[in-house]
């Protein structure tokens, strides 16, 4: 019945948004910020710890969808080891990919699973809440972040 | 499936699909079953029709022109008026002020009895209202100082009354209440809530956007001062709504909007206002959508409020009993008199996924918190789904929202 869902819902999604990685709270976080969707209600808080223009850890917490767990939960992934620099990067990459404008799928790894959300309009915020809000952490801002 | 042939014989649900065209139709290769009449209903035939019929035929402006358009347009106009009149069996036509939704009668209200309200005067509602009943109280308050008391709720969503009446006093100088919740389904005792108010002198205003398809509304037996309603809810187009105002409370209110029809003379010295409820009524007001709003309640008198309130209550009772036998399902909003909306959680799934879920098997449900956050924090969650049933709705619907539940579970798994 619910097949043609799988372009959106991919196994990898569920086993994320049933064990999201790197979901903690950071006592000793460089930096966090809020993201919010005052649209769906859904927040999450961004953690990350910074050395020498690095990102040595990252993390979050709060509460959304499994579109916006899972991408959460990858991006905190893969953004560990990254340059600031690379990681503004990734986002505008992701959010590129995100909204159905044309990219090289190889550049964005792991987070190839995620193409499918272009299709779904009123999903799409969902998938970019954390990227959204990790790129006001990198360019320094300390307001919440809202996809409105 | 018991339940339904109390009603079947007399009550033709499929003869009301029929009137209404855009249930024809399906959604991802599957039939639409449209279960978010609680933002919005869909519109029959005789909506449509009228519509057009205005734009084809008589379209003019109003209460000016001499010609034979506008007379017929006015007419259409004021019929219309007279249809809200009898529907909520108001004394007098000029107790009703057409609006472009019960969002703008509440500000309209709100902005009409600032000018009675001082600083340390408390306007008081209930926790259970959707943000259109919160934020213009709110900004109230701001401009006068006065202070928002909120009656609470308990674990049923039910409103705790003895709590209410303690929040009474002789600084309570307006109350704006919800007739029953977009959020839970919960209806208010109003008739109760409006006397015990009264015994204090406290005017109140009902919200009744989301009673109004559902419940019949004697507006001189309720006793309220104002009772507010949008008609995108009642089966009539977007973007037109109604205020009742008792007589004497809207001629003591200031206009909400200056402009044009809403005077009886203009020099740059000084204007004089016209009556009510003209006063109200600024700018060319939305005539196609007014006449569409009379059409609405047309069509509702046809088959009858109570008649189409008796299906509804029987298509909630049985989702609610079907819905027992799905483990993970947690119904929010479980007062003993609600209307037909289940509003639900699923253990271990967002509601977004359930929308999204739900509208790939042709089911159209709301995932979010319903304009109503402060609800939402008081139960505990993000967000729920909610499934809203209206008079077109049938037993089958019901079943196949359930089946809906049940493969997105598994699909989660």
């Amino acid at each position: 019945m619910l097949d043609d869902l799988r372009d959106l819902y991919q196994e990898v999604i569920f086993d994320h948004n049933r064990n999201p990685r790197n979901f903690r709270v950071m006592d000793d976080a460089d930096r966090q910020i809020d993201g919010f969707n005052p649209l769906c209600g859904d927040r999450l808080t961004l953690f990350i710890k910074v050395n020498d223009g690095k990102i040595i850890d990252a993390s979050f917490q709060g509460q959304g969808c499994a579109i916006s767990t899972a991408s959460a939960s990858l991006m905190t992934d893969i953004i560990k080891g990254q340059s600031e620099e690379e990681a503004q990067e990734l986002f505008e990459l992701f959010h590129k990919m995100a909204t159905g404008e044309p990219v090289e799928m190889d550049d964005l790894g792991k987070l190839a699973v995620l193409a499918g959300v272009c299709e779904y309009p009123a999903r799409v915020k969902c998938a970019t809440l954390p990227w959204h809000t990790l790129d006001a952490l990198l360019k320094g801002s300390e307001e919440p972040v809202t996809t409105e | 499936m018991n339940e339904t042939n109390s009603n079947s014989m007399s009550y033709d649900v499929e003869k009301i699909r029929s009137d209404f065209p855009v249930l024809n139709q399906q959604v991802h290769g599957k039939p639409l079953v449209y279960l978010d009449n609680a933002a919005t209903s869909q519109k029959p035939q005789a909506v449509i029709d009228s519509l057009v019929n205005y734009y084809t035929n008589d379209n003019a402006n109003i209460h000016r022109g001499v010609h034979t358009l506008s007379e017929r347009a006015t007419l259409s106009y004021e019929n219309a008026r007279k249809t809200v009149q009898v529907f909520l069996n108001a004394s007098s036509e000029k107790e009703i002020v057409f609006t472009r939704g019960a969002t703008e009668a509440i500000n309209l209200v709100a902005n009409g009895v600032a000018e009675y309200i001082s600083a340390g005067d408390e306007i008081l509602i209930t926790a259970m209202e959707h943000h259109s009943n919160i934020v213009p109280w709110q900004m109230l308050c701001e401009k006068t100082g006065a202070v928002l008391k909120v009656a609470p709720i308990d674990q049923h969503g039910e409103l705790r009354l003895e709590e209410f009446e303690a929040l009474i006093s002789k600084k309570t100088k307006f109350a704006a209440l919800s007739h029953m919740s977009n959020a839970l389904g919960t209806i208010n005792p109003i008739k109760s809530l409006i006397n015990l108010l009264h015994l204090n002198g406290v005017p109140v205003l009902i919200d009744g956007a989301q009673a109004i398809p559902h419940i019949p509304v004697d507006v001189q037996a309720l006793g309220c001062e104002f009772y507010v309603f949008s008609g995108h809810k009642l089966y009539a187009p977007t973007g037109i709504g109604a205020l009742y105002g008792q007589l004497e409370q809207l001629e003591k209110m200031v206009p909400y909007q200056g402009g044009g029809d809403m005077i009886s003379m203009v020099t740059f010295d000084k204007t004089v206002y016209s009556k009510v409820p003209y006063k109200f009524e600024a700018g060319t007001p939305n005539i196609a959508g007014t006449i569409g709003l009379g059409a609405a309640i047309d069509y509702i008198n046809q088959v009858g409020i109570e008649a189409i309130a008796a299906h509804e209550n029987s298509l909630l009772a049985h989702a609610v009993e079907q819905s027992k036998s799905i483990k993970k399902l947690r119904i929010i909003g479980t007062a003993k008199n609600k209307g037909a909306i289940l509003s639900f959680v699923l253990d271990g799934i967002h509601p977004h996924d359930i929308g999204t879920m739900m509208d790939h098997q042709g089911i159209a449900v709301r995932a979010g918190h319903h304009c109503a956050m402060p609800v939402m924090d008081f139960f505990g969650v993000p967000a729920t789904a909610r499934a809203s049933f209206a008079m077109y709705n049938t037993h089958e619907e019901v079943d196949a929202l359930m089946a809906g539940i049940e493969n997105l579970i598994e699909m989660f798994g």
